[in-house]
């Protein structure tokens, strides 16, 4: 077990020494929403934030498991290409942006834009997300247990979002689609790999309508 | 960019607490405004008969003293004069209306920096640390605070441009983001009658505020309209007399984040801000939703 006190330790250093001689567990003790914590980090290890973090944190993960206790800021996860982040209570906004691979859990609340630009990874929040999640989101899922704010999807190109609650007003162009066996199986799947308990049964699934990113020469006077 | 803070004590027993709390706050918020630090703190409530005015010169070597005498002098009221670096909190009888006129006319000098029974508004050029150490907030008690830390990007690096700023009697607000109907809705309150000093879109949005306080609107209620009224990016955190309240734009771009337990209220820019404050491990911590009111305090 490798151990940083960032009360006394710079994130720098933890970060450098992440990314210098990256082997087996690491524990992170009081983050106090310091920015950037574990960012970069590309191997398979083991890494467990005890409190609340700042912007960025995990930003750009590769390979490494990453568990915040506590709350994180905003952009959490983003540009992560695999591996796994789970924070146990609430991010800010832009969680999971622009997430290539891998799997983002948060058990709290998601705020705004959640998985916006999303490219491929896979997003489970356990509570509620706020306004234009899933904007632009080209591939991957985003799972919501709770409700979402208004703009859900907006622009969305080929990620699936997967909601149990609530939707507000939806985005441009995302729509609600019918959940198939399949999209069952795979929601199913994914709720057991993130660990949270909710009913597949109980989501819908919503996407792109497709009317939006091709361009059509017979309604040009539309545009 | 741009820093902002915010305390408000539920349990009053922790007023002392106020300075040392604020300071620890502000210093998080240096990276993001190293160029000046200001708060508006409320405390010390005089009788009704009086005024409270905090007064800013540039010359640190200011006659206070003096400007106090010639004040009593003239006007024949009781004036105590309380001096904080290149600031000087005034208390007088004296009617406000004749006051303002008086240092316009006697002091040019000096501006007012807050006006009412109970804000005190500091401000000056420099790190939030330099200002925390040099105005010895840490000995500062009060009921509720604001504070700013300024990245200066479209106007000058002075103590005039640096924020809070106050726009009517005990009202302060905070601004991170930027206002971009501003200068309508300045000819507009003009005409109604508030009075700006700067051509600050932050100031519009306390003026603002006020004119719909001036209606009999609760600050609650001020808020609600600011959303349909005010065009821009903005996180607020306001302060009245005995209230305090938070207000994000419909698109929330501007981060914010809050704290709450049985002991106070606590808003920021950033959660490191929070992060220090003693009984963070049981506060609530949230962040505020876009085009909601959050408001403690008056109703």
């Amino acid at each position: 077990m490798t151990e940083f006190d960032l009360a006394t330790d710079s994130v720098r250093a933890l970060n450098q020494s992440l990314h210098d001689s990256p082997q087996g567990h690491w524990r992170v003790s009081h983050p106090d929403g310091r920015h950037c914590i574990a960012a970069g980090v590309d191997a398979p290890v083991e890494i467990a934030i005890q409190g609340h973090v700042g912007y960025y944190c995990a930003g750009m993960n590769k390979q490494a498991d990453i568990m915040i206790n506590g709350s994180a800021g905003p952009g959490v996860a983003e540009n992560m290409m695999s591996g796994s982040v789970r924070v146990s209570g609430n991010v800010s906004h832009c969680a999971g942006a622009s997430s290539h691979g891998g799997l983002l859990v948060v058990e709290g609340d998601a705020s705004a834009r959640c998985a916006i630009s999303m490219k491929g990874a896979d997003i489970v929040v356990g509570g509620s997300v706020g306004h234009m999640s899933a904007f632009m989101a080209q591939t991957g899922r985003l799972v919501i247990c709770g409700d979402a704010g208004d703009y859900l999807g907006d622009s969305i190109y080929e990620a699936v979002i997967y909601i149990a609650g609530k939707v507000g007003e939806l985005g441009a162009d995302c729509i609600e689609k019918e959940m198939t066996p399949e999209h069952l199986k795979s929601l199913k799947d994914l709720l057991t790999a993130a660990g949270v308990a909710a009913d597949p049964g109980e989501f819908r699934r919503y996407g792109s309508a497709r009317r939006l990113y091709n361009f059509n020469i017979d309604h040009a006077s539309d545009y | 960019m741009c820093g902002i803070v915010g305390i408000y004590y539920k349990n009053k027993e922790l007023n002392t607490q106020l300075g040392t709390m604020l300071a620890s706050m502000l210093v998080q918020m240096s990276e993001r405004g190293p160029d000046s630090a200001g708060v508006a703190v409320y405390r010390n409530t005089v009788h009704p008969s009086k005024t409270k005015l905090t007064l800013h010169a540039a010359d640190p070597e200011y006659d206070w003293d003096g400007l106090g005498k010639l004040l009593a002098a003239s006007l024949a009221a009781d004036v105590e004069v309380k001096v904080r670096v290149s600031h000087a909190v005034v208390v007088t009888n004296a009617p406000l209306q004749e006051l303002r006129e008086w240092l316009g006319s006697n002091c040019p000098d000096v501006r007012v920096m807050s006006a009412g029974s109970t804000i005190e508004i500091y401000k000056e050029k420099g790190t939030p640390r330099e200002f925390v150490d040099r105005f010895h907030l840490q000995d500062i008690h009060g009921s509720h605070a604001l504070g700013h830390t300024r990245m200066a990007t479209e106007s000058a690096i002075t103590t005039q441009h640096s924020h809070p700023f106050s726009t009517g009697l005990d009202l302060c607000l905070v601004h991170n983001g930027s206002l971009s109907n501003h200068n309508r809705l300045r000819e507009q309150l003009q005409r109604e009658g508030i009075e700006f000093q700067t051509d600050n879109d932050s100031e519009v949005a306390a003026g603002y505020l006020m004119w719909q306080l001036h209606q009999g609107a609760s600050l609650k209620q001020a808020l609600g309209s600011a959303i349909n009224d005010l065009d821009g990016f903005y996180t607020f955190a306001v302060g009245t007399r005995n209230g305090f309240a938070v207000l994000r734009d419909p698109i929330a771009c501007k981060p914010a984040v809050m704290a709450e337990n049985d002991d106070w209220v606590a808003m920021a820019s950033e959660f490191r801000a929070i992060a220090q404050l003693p009984g963070v491990e049981q506060a609530t911590v949230w962040e505020p939703s876009p085009a909601t009111v959050y408001s403690w305090g008056s109703e």
